[in-house]
């Protein structure tokens, strides 16, 4: 994976000459996504870490009262629960079962209990049967039996003992304190209170009182023992797994089986069955969290969107900028190479001519000495075959010596025949000596000539030969009813260009890419392959451009420029 | 009317050629193969015409030109070239030529332009004598 990004990279940063948009989509691409990449992914990271930072701090800071509460409020109820049991505990110890057993003692100590402490609904006193023997209280509960009541049994056990909540036989949820007494002689009773449950309730409305915290207790076997304003009424069946309580306040998370999730902090009671429990709902406190999600969301999708944009359109400019300018350089380089290519080719013809030149005189002057000879001998047989065949020999060098005089022609050094002159002159005079030519082979010769342009400083003979050449060529190559144009315009800077358009036959890619070397011809019987070769060579010396465009069975045009004046620097 | 010529070129074969040429029509022809050469066969024996070739080992002929030009301004002087075109002599000490002709140069011509310039030193040649 990491190689294959690298190998993509190195292919791509290569200085290559392929400037196909291709590639240069693949390299914006890769250099967007790498951008994109590494704009995007910290920030992605840091609003992951945000997120979760802010998430277990919310915890945390929705956890520490939650526990405050569990302790403060299980504190009150032990006090609240503790007390009473003393005071019913004390009463068992103070009194004989006799003295408790009768109506009007228990009265009197009742009264006294419920003048100290709030909340008793009434007071028993229980054989050792479970029958209820003495009782004072709003209920006609005198010889009920209670052994079969749970706390009864554990009375038995564990001598104090706080009840689940009951309703019991009156129907109002109500808190059996109860004490076990074992008198002497082996007699044993039982002396019961109870507390109505609005005690405990409004101990968990007052103390456990905190925003939306909601408090409750709930029994061994998760039956609610004080109304919740989440899980409901007294008596129902609590929905939440909550592990086994001990001492020490357990805080954490626990979800409702309807997928409602919540904050909880809970303990057990001492001395009870008893679970206190304080919950808080996370869509409550996670409000914020929910809030601080979107805020994120928000800015994480701007950023995005805007990274996003800002490298993916500035990139593209980049890589069109990136191509275009490639395109140029490989443009110039082709063009440079091409220069590069005839100006050799120049070189070398004209280095060739020159040598063949002497081996030519020598052949000339042998044979003109042959004929001298000739001419000065008297009759002999086939005199006339020798003659016939020596003045060939000069014919053969006369066509030698007009080949290697063209060929010099394009390397020729420059002449001090500089002169001021309109081109669209120079332009006309020249097409006048095509003009029936094409006339001959009905073709249309136009001209559209610019002739506000300024005076060009150059050579008027070689001028000539140009448009001659050029004005020629395209006449030839156009069929019958085809049409030539010259144009003359001025180009921005310091040059003039003239194009000769033809509607001619047009030139393949192939042929285009040669036409400017010698020799190269496409015309079978009457071309020498060196017009558009000179042509070219006298356009560089004079410090100009040619070029060509062509498409078969359309047309060509030459442009050439010409500068106004020639630059000092040799071309 | 033999007309007395100095032919200077380091082609041999060439050079040899065109003196036998012009010694069958009765010229009188010097030939030598190099510049300096040629500047001492004018000191010794004065040409009419000096026909020299532009690249000679040695002297090359613009500079056996201008030596001439200085010993001797009336005489006419023909250069001949392998390089072609109107002015394949070149500028500069070339210009002070008779005219420069490039090979292989037709015979005839030649013939014409070496007379002409013996011409033109027998117009001068009055004028020379007179100052001396």
């Amino acid at each position: 994976m990491l190689d294959a990004l690298v190998n993509g990279f190195k292919r791509l940063w290569e200085v290559s000459d392929d400037v196909s948009p291709q590639r240069y989509r693949a390299l914006g691409r890769l250099l967007s996504s790498l951008m994109i990449v590494v704009s995007v992914a910290p920030l992605l990271v840091l609003s992951w870490i945000n997120y979760n930072q802010y998430q277990a701090s919310m915890a945390r800071e929705i956890e520490v009262p939650l526990r405050d509460v569990v302790q403060r409020t299980r504190t009150a109820l032990e006090v609240l629960l503790g007390e009473r049991l003393s005071t019913v505990s004390l009463i068992s110890e103070a009194y004989s079962f006799d003295k408790l057993a009768s109506d009007g003692d228990l009265a009197k100590i009742f009264h006294a209990m419920r003048g100290e402490f709030d909340g008793f609904v009434d007071l028993g006193l229980i054989n050792e049967e479970g029958r209820q023997v003495a009782y004072v209280g709003p209920y006609e509960l005198k010889n009920v039996d209670y052994s079969d009541q749970t706390w009864w049994r554990e009375v038995q056990v564990h001598r104090k003992v706080v009840s689940d909540i009951l309703s019991g036989a009156r129907g109002t949820p109500h808190l059996v304190l109860a004490v076990g007494h074992l008198g002497e002689g082996g007699r044993s009773w039982v002396l019961k209170a109870t507390i109505e449950t609005r005690q405990l309730d409004r101990l968990l409305a007052t103390v456990g009182q905190s925003g939306e915290t909601d408090i409750f207790l709930v029994n061994r076997e998760g039956i609610l023992q004080t109304a919740s304003a989440n899980f409901g009424a007294l008596f129902k069946k609590c929905p939440l797994e909550l592990p086994q309580a001990s001492w020490n306040i357990t805080a954490g998370r626990v979800s409702a089986p309807n997928g409602a999730r919540f904050a909880a902090a809970y303990a057990s009671v001492p001395d009870t069955n008893l679970m206190l429990v304080a919950v808080k709902p996370e869509a409550e406190f996670m409000r914020p969290l929910s809030a601080l999600q979107t805020d994120i969301l928000l800015v994480l999708a701007t950023g995005v969107v805007l990274i996003f944009v800002m490298t993916v359109v500035p990139m593209k400019l980049l890589m069109k900028r990136l191509q275009a300018s490639d395109e140029r350089r490989v443009a110039v380089f082709a063009q440079m190479e091409h220069t590069q290519k005839l100006s050799s080719i120049g070189r070398l013809a004209a280095g060739v001519a020159h040598e063949v030149n002497n081996p030519l005189a020598i052949i000339n002057e042998k044979s003109g000495l042959a004929m001298d000879y000739l001419n000065a001998a008297g009759d002999f047989p086939r005199k006339e075959r020798i003659v016939a065949l020596i003045g060939s020999i000069g014919q053969a060098v006369d066509r030698a010596r007009g080949i290697t005089h063209r060929l010099l022609g394009f390397s020729r050094r420059m002449e001090a025949n500089m002169q001021q002159m309109q081109l669209a002159e120079v332009i006309e005079e020249t097409m006048s000596f095509v003009e029936r030519d094409a006339q001959r082979r009905g073709v249309e010769l136009a001209a559209s000539l610019d002739r506000g342009l300024p005076e060009v400083t150059s050579d008027r003979g070689q001028l000539q030969q140009v448009f001659l050449n050029l004005v020629g060529n395209a006449v030839q190559a156009t069929a019958e009813g085809g049409r030539v144009e010259v144009t003359l315009k001025g180009l921005d800077g310091d040059f003039a260009e003239v194009s000769v358009a033809d509607t001619g036959c047009g030139m393949s890619r192939e042929v285009v890419s040669h036409i400017f070397e010698p020799f190269y011809t496409t015309k079978k019987e009457n071309g020498h392959g060196l017009g558009l070769f000179i042509t070219y060579g006298i356009v560089r010396r004079l410090g100009g451009e040619i070029a060509v465009e062509s498409e078969e069975g359309k047309g060509t045009t030459f442009r050439v420029a010409i500068p106004y004046v020639k630059p000092e620097k040799q071309a | 009317m033999g007309l007395k010529l100095l032919l200077a070129d380091d082609e041999t074969e060439y050079v040899d050629t065109l003196a036998e040429r012009l010694e069958l029509r009765g010229y009188e022809v010097k030939v030598v193969h190099d510049g300096t050469s040629a500047l001492t066969s004018v000191e010794n024996d004065m040409p009419d015409v000096a026909v020299l070739d532009l690249f000679m080992p040695g002297l090359p002929g613009t500079k056996v030109l201008a030596e001439l030009n200085r010993r001797h301004p009336g005489l006419p002087v023909v250069l001949i070239t392998g390089q072609t075109g109107e002015n394949a002599c070149g500028d500069g000490p070339a210009q002070q030529a008779f005219a420069c002709l490039t090979k292989p140069v037709d015979f005839s011509d030649f013939i014409r332009i070496v007379s002409d310039a013996a011409q033109s030193r027998a117009g001068a040649g009055e004028e020379e004598s007179s100052h001396g």
